[in-house]
């Protein structure tokens, strides 16, 4: 079968991709203080992988993102698992959060909290667990 | 004065992007076919919707003092897509097959189609 031509689509993707990425980590670091967080940034992200999956074939979406995706939601859950156990090293209960504010040059005020690495670990999960359900569905035939 | 002047220009915006979605709901009633159906709907609610987020822009931003930027990206994303996405429709039913209106007078697109399988096959 000859290949469709899908120009319009392809040179779409291109540039929307972009900024479904950068909404999903806005929206992942938006998650302490507005709506947002890792959960909907995790589905974003991936969201944006299956926009290029449409776009493209599953083996040009391999050679760009060359992840294995179950081992992305290990790394997620080690990133839960060690914040977790973080507070079983300084002499507190498991899962304490901790914050400080430090005053880096340029960016003014911020406050650091150990619960954006916890964010980060739901949010690897989201992506792994939704490309690994994706692309097994879409190779098998 | 000031203040009814930029009550006036949000509600114009908010107003006038509704009637345009609803024109485009009227046309999805009224057209024959899927092509022409489809025209209504993608051009119509694309400048609607982005009126209607236009003036949700200039409300929070005239009357709150607040500039929301994922309004601008959300009405950039919509001009960007939705076109995208009623072009992909109406390519995906002239491939299924989908029958032109009975009012048509030329189809050129299955005229040139042929002329390339013709070329193909010699």
């Amino acid at each position: 079968m000859m290949k469709t031509n899908n120009v319009i689509l392809e040179t779409a993707t291109k540039v929307i991709v972009f900024i479904i990425l950068l909404f999903s980590v806005y929206m992942f670091f938006a998650g302490h203080y507005e709506p947002g967080g890792g959960f909907i940034g995790g589905l974003m992200a991936s969201g944006a992988i299956v926009l290029l999956l449409i776009a493209y074939d599953i083996k040009t979406v391999t050679t760009i993102l060359p992840f294995d995706f179950k081992k992305v939601t290990a790394v997620g859950l080690l990133f839960a698992a060690g914040t977790a156990a973080g507070g079983l090293l300084f002499d507190k209960p498991m899962l304490t959060h901790w914050f400080t504010y430090v005053n880096p040059p340029l960016l003014g005020k911020m406050s650091l909290h150990t619960a954006v690495l916890f964010d980060i670990g739901v949010f690897l999960v989201v992506v792994g667990v939704t490309m690994t359900i994706i692309q097994t569905i879409g190779e098998s035939e | 004065m000031i203040e009814i002047t930029y009550e006036f220009i949000v509600g114009l915006f908010i107003v006038v992007g509704g009637l345009l979605t609803l024109a485009a709901t009227v046309g999805a009633i009224r057209f024959p076919d899927v092509y022409t159906r489809n025209h209504a709907i993608s051009k119509s609610t694309t400048l609607g919707v982005t009126m209607i987020l236009v003036g949700t822009l200039l409300y929070f931003f005239l009357f709150e003092e607040h500039f929301n930027s994922r309004l601008v990206l959300a009405i950039m994303f919509i001009l960007m897509t939705a076109p995208i996405s009623g072009h992909l429709i109406g390519r995906a039913a002239y491939n299924s097959g989908v029958k032109l209106a009975e009012r048509t007078v030329t189809d050129e697109l299955e005229r040139d189609r042929k002329k390339g399988k013709q070329a193909n096959s010699l």
